[in-house]
């Protein structure tokens, strides 16, 4: 099996790759598209800024690339939102296979709420073979200050003030808000469980 | 809803764990990846690993363990100790630190906090502050505390937090290795009037402790040393007290 990572401008690919390790799966780290459309699992990480990862993403027309691909994809934090539609972070838009919004968090109340939300929050209303592993209200770890609406492809909720997309599945494209590569044994279920589609 | 986190700290010395003592069931209690490994089991939610002997020629060194600690523990952790420059910083976040904090030469040089949220995002930068109280109010302390400047805490913190640090560590020297519990005042003021999450260090002495510093200063997090290395403290034992008082806390 192959497991490719898209190479870009992101911040925590390193990590992902660490934790795929820790499973025993070797996987490539690549922008070549022949690699990527030949992969039989595609994982798309990131931390950083939506304007600036798509804007690099379609100067080596990985946009379109992305949004042909055929295999289980998994978009992980950042990933996640640039698969939605528009994001408030610098008014990007975004690939679009998921037609919802990302928006930005806002404290009811001045420094009530801490922005970015940094740590582990739970989630709950899991239906998706991702979580096969993972139990109703498990702990993930969240790094981000911008969330994506629910709406029907949520396959699971977490709350912070609101209601918002932890994760989302749309045909073959999966993605998670937090990150699974950091979060201690039922992150890596997950990871698991992806690669097992 | 979002947890309160508990944060085991590793002092680090030319690679190896400083205060390390007997740990069962793991072969060597002073290398940081077993210890680090062993907290992410036990129920840690983040680790920070500070490198007190950071210096250029052991920069390499530290990289290198860093790398090694992210290969083994599943977990997300801070990497800090000496880190003065944008370079600094992409080395050990490139070699897998999830976040870098900064403390005396974020103070001497302030840009600096504008440019590592610019290259890197606010999240992954932890300013850390070294305080104590004297004449009425909490006072800025460099190198490790040795050194005393004029300016007050809470001014610093919230200087820092507009040029872009996305968490605050600060370290109450008055409490520090009292064991008698954290400084909450400046904890509650830090909290209360900055829109980043606040790590409280220095004081932890029992589990009552941690549940104060949370319900009454409103921390985001704690961070302990000694009394996870001496093993006065299981991390399970204190996440379920706290569960059990009503604070969040993840399990």
């Amino acid at each position: 099996m192959k497991t490719a990572i898209i190479k870009y401008n992101a911040g925590n690919i390193r990590s992902v790759l660490f934790a795929l390790e820790r499973l025993g799966v070797e996987a490539t780290v690549t922008d070549d598209p022949e690699e990527l459309r030949a992969a039989d699992k595609v994982i798309f990480p990131g931390v950083g800024e939506a304007s600036t990862a798509m804007n690099y993403l379609k100067e080596r027309k990985l946009d379109l690339l992305i949004k042909d691909l055929k295999q289980p994809v998994l978009g992980i934090c950042l990933g996640m939102q640039l698969l939605c539609k528009h994001s408030e972070e610098n008014d990007t838009e975004c690939l679009g296979i998921f037609d919802l919004p990302v928006k930005k968090f806002e404290s009811p109340v001045e420094n009530l709420l801490k922005i970015p939300q940094i740590g582990w929050n739970n989630i709950a209303g899991l239906h998706s073979v991702i979580f096969e592993h993972v139990p109703e209200n498990s702990y993930m770890y969240f790094v981000h200050s911008y969330f994506v609406a629910l709406g029907p492809e949520t396959t699971a909720i977490a709350n912070y003030v609101i209601n918002y997309s932890a994760a989302l599945q749309k045909d073959n494209f999966y993605a998670v808000q937090f990150h699974p590569e950091k979060s201690a044994d039922l992150g890596q279920n997950i990871l698991e469980s992806f690669l097992k589609l | 809803m979002l947890t309160k986190r508990i944060i085991p700290c590793l002092d680090i010395k030319d690679g190896r764990t400083v205060k390390g003592v007997n740990f069962e069931n793991i072969r060597d209690a002073g290398d940081p990846i077993e210890l680090g490994a062993l907290y992410a089991q036990q129920g840690a939610d983040e680790l920070v690993f500070l490198d007190i002997t950071a210096t250029n020629e052991k920069r390499k060194t530290l990289s290198e363990l860093v790398t090694r600690i992210a290969r083994h523990v599943n977990i997300p952790f801070t990497v800090g100790g000496g880190i003065s420059s944008i370079e600094d910083v992409n080395v050990l976040l490139n070699a897998g630190a999830d976040k870098v904090s900064v403390n005396t030469a974020a103070f001497r040089n302030p840009e600096l906090l504008n440019g590592l949220s610019r290259e890197f995002g606010s999240q992954c930068i932890v300013l850390a502050i070294d305080t104590r109280f004297e004449e009425g109010d909490w006072y800025v302390y460099l190198n490790g505390g040795r050194v005393k400047t004029d300016i007050k805490t809470t001014d610093w913190a919230k200087e820092a937090v507009e040029r872009g640090a996305g968490e605050i560590l600060l370290t109450s020297m008055n409490n520090d290795g009292t064991k008698q519990g954290f400084a909450l005042d400046i904890t509650a003021r830090l909290s209360q009037n900055l829109h980043v999450p606040v790590i409280a260090s220095g004081g932890a002495g029992t589990m009552e402790h941690f549940a104060e510093v949370f319900e009454k200063a409103q921390a985001d997090a704690a961070l302990a040393a000694s009394i996870f290395h001496y093993k006065e403290m299981e991390i399970q034992d204190l996440k379920t007290y706290l569960y059990k008082r009503g604070v969040q806390i993840r399990f």
